[in-house]
């Protein structure tokens, strides 16, 4: 949280962007990409399972991880980012496993959203919101 | 608080789950002025089990002041529960007597009368008496320490730990995890942990590279104590990287990591563990939470967030056991485990009265060995106090008002920051400042006071940033420690709102002019987690500034309005 100044100046452009900016500005953008990816199909909760961090030890390279067993693809959306769109996953036939884990940048905090096409073509979605912080004191 | 309904509910709930509190007897004896080692010791052994917990000693080796907090404010689910209870209500709580030596120990109010009263708290050498006493009666009990351990005073920062780690060697834990020991560089950290004669434990502990577990910290350890198969698993601080400077342990990614807590959970009962206990250093409402997540953790022994209840808080069937700071006390909890469950259990939290525990002979000579090479600094008088000088509470203590002035008047800024930490023991009113004292509240391995420029605009992102790492609703997003302290600068936290809007009202003290976002100010501060920060260390501006005032006056100030409780 404190900084040099050098530091400083280079951050405080960035952070201060980071809270003024109306980051759920994307959730229009984002239900549109739901919409086109499900064909306006309903969302179930549950079937599929996204893991990230509570709070990302560093927003430029947040590890994530999605799994949906039986399903054909997963959709990762970055909702607060510029460009919500993070990546489909398409598995093949032959897959093992439903499964797949990437690291993303998130311009902030926010929700990301994972959407799953399961095997009887239904769709389900989870989602997590990271928290992306310029850091703190710890007791 | 656990009232004869609760326990009620929870037998119904855990068949035959019974507990017992030491507290009520203890309280009583100790409200006569009757206190004595044998009654502060008193336990009738229970069950087949014994576990003792320590926990954020702080590289505290010798007795010390330590005023409990005013302020504990709780949010979201935790509003108004234990422990975001304090003073007085705390007392009422508990049945504690005004002016008894259990409201001296584990709450705030009167503390300078009281302190007079009752004297010091804590000293490894009397920790170790107790360790001593309690593995008397179950010599296979099992201490584990929490964490938080190699941080936190001159000798500490001048050994590298080194003193910390031989005493703590001495007092033979069978298991410890993880913060502030991560401070002191990951070179340093592995060198102590290869060398550690006890298990280092963290199942959150991961490679940042490779996102695997990290080989030097397995995640938790089998023991097998009256017969029982025990598994502990570790949980080490979630946010290190965030809190504290990554940029000295960037081969660690940490976290919460509760799937994988659950995995662990699992591995081990397959293993045949018939009691699995976690040592935490989450911070009490994370670890309420994970509870509440994870199923089948009997008992966590919760750490970092320094609260001291005389009674375990249950959450499901798990029990969550918090033994304050600073070696203020120890915790020892029996348990009846049979047929793989836990059946009851029987818990005291010991607080560390320095005068009434004898400290142990060996102990105290190993500590003042550790110390002798430093004595003469150490014990170096800088200054006098007529005041309290305290740290512990959401928002500014006397000590930070103290410090932030150093900084404002040795930087020459307009404002100061600094860290909302929740280490650091009090002083009482007329008290002389050693090095020592001023070493305790500032000792870190990232200490240079900084001095720079921030809009009113980054100000506002500070302290909005800050408070919802303490006053988010969802415990998962809490980082556990206090609001970063001010000087020069008042402001209004509405702590109901959501990050962003909690702060209004900032005000430039010296002038009483509001703070312009658009206009760079003048900010001192210290404990940046950035690289490449530079400056004094933090404990020279500190003794610079005690000197020049020769006696130190601090009075209450009421720079924040807090709303919104």
């Amino acid at each position: 949280m404190q900084l040099t100044r050098r530091e400083t100046l280079a951050l405080g452009l960035g952070a201060a962007a980071m809270t003024f900016l109306p980051f759920r500005v994307n959730a229009a953008a984002t239900d549109d990409l739901i919409a086109e990816f499900t064909g306006g199909a309903d969302l179930a909760e549950g079937g599929v399972d996204l893991t990230a961090p509570e709070i990302a030890e560093n927003g430029n390279t947040v590890p994530i991880d999605v799994s949906a067993p039986g399903a054909t693809a997963i959709m990762v959306l970055a909702t607060g980012n510029p460009t919500p769109p993070v990546a489909t996953f398409n598995f093949g036939p032959l897959a093992s496993e439903q499964r797949a884990s990437t690291r993303i940048r998130l311009a902030g905090t926010q929700d990301v959203v994972a959407v799953a096409k399961l095997a009887d073509g239904s769709f389900a979605k989870a989602s997590k919101t990271v928290k992306v912080t310029i850091g703190g004191c710890g007791g | 608080m656990i009232s004869r309904r609760d326990f009620l509910q929870v037998s119904m709930a855990a068949a035959s789950l019974t507990g017992a509190s030491g507290f009520g007897s203890w309280a009583r004896l100790a409200a006569q002025q009757r206190l004595t080692q044998d009654q502060l010791l008193e336990f009738e052994t229970f069950g087949n089990v014994s576990l003792i917990h320590i926990t954020d000693i702080h590289a505290q080796l010798k007795p010390i002041w330590f005023r409990e907090p005013s302020v504990n404010i709780g949010v979201g689910p935790n509003k108004g529960k234990v422990p975001h209870v304090t003073g007085a209500d705390f007392r009422r709580l508990y049945g504690i007597e005004d002016g008894s030596p259990s409201h001296y120990a584990l709450s705030s109010g009167d503390f300078s009368a009281l302190a007079q009263a009752y004297g010091k708290v804590g000293g490894l050498d009397r920790v170790a008496t107790v360790v001593k006493a309690i593995r008397a009666a179950r010599p296979d009990a099992l201490l584990l320490d929490g964490g938080d351990t190699w941080h936190g005073s001159y000798t500490c920062y001048q050994t590298q730990a080194q003193d910390m780690f031989n005493v703590m060697a001495a007092l033979k834990p069978d298991a410890m995890t993880f913060h502030w020991e991560f401070t002191l560089g990951s070179d340093r950290v592995a060198e102590l942990v290869e060398a550690l004669p006890f298990a280092a434990l963290g199942q959150n502990i991961f490679d940042a590279e490779w996102d695997e577990r990290a080989e030097l910290f397995p995640p938790y350890k089998f023991f097998e104590s009256g017969g029982v198969r025990i598994a502990v698993i570790g949980q080490a601080f979630p946010y290190m990287p965030i809190a504290n400077p990554g940029w000295m342990f960037p081969e660690y990614s940490f976290g919460i990591r509760d799937q994988h807590m659950q995995e662990m959970v699992d591995e081990v009962r397959g293993q045949g563990a018939e009691l699995v206990v976690c040592l935490s250093h989450n911070g009490f409402d994370v670890d309420k939470k994970m509870a509440s997540v994870v199923t089948g953790i009997d008992v966590i022994l919760s750490g970092h967030t320094h609260d001291a209840l005389p009674e375990p808080v249950l959450v499901g069937d798990t029990i969550i056991i918090a033994s304050g700071s600073n070696g203020k006390f120890v915790s020892r909890v029996d348990l009846d485990v049979r047929d793989g469950q836990m059946m009851g259990f029987r818990h005291k939290l010991i607080p560390i009265f320095s005068d009434v525990i004898e400290p142990d002979a060996e102990m105290a000579a190993l500590i003042d060995e550790e110390r002798a090479p430093y004595k003469a600094e150490l014990e170096e008088v800088i200054g006098t106090t007529d005041s309290l000088l305290y740290r512990r509470g959401n928002f500014n203590g006397s000590w930070d008002d103290l410090i932030c002035d150093a900084l404002l008047s040795e930087r020459d800024a307009e404002i100061a920051l600094s860290p909302g930490v929740r280490w650091g023991p009090s002083l009482t009113p007329g008290a002389e400042i050693t090095r020592e004292d001023i070493w305790n509240v500032t000792s870190m391995t990232y200490p240079e006071a900084y001095r720079t420029e921030m809009t009113g605009e980054f100000l506002k992102v500070v302290l909005e940033d800050v408070a919802d790492n303490i006053f988010n609703p969802d415990p998962y997003y809490q980082q556990g420690g206090d609001m970063v302290r001010t000087g020069g600068l008042g402001y209004r936290i509405d702590i109901s709102r959501p990050q962003g809007g909690r702060i209004s009202e900032m005000t430039l003290l010296k002038t009483g002019e509001k703070i312009d976002p658009a206009r760079s100010y003048q900010v001192a501060g210290w404990a940046s987690v950035n690289e490449g920060t530079e400056g004094p260390p933090i404990w020279d501006v500190v003794e610079a500034h005690i000197r020049k005032l020769g006696t130190v006056s601090t009075t209450t100030r009421e720079t924040v309005d807090v709303v919104g409780l």
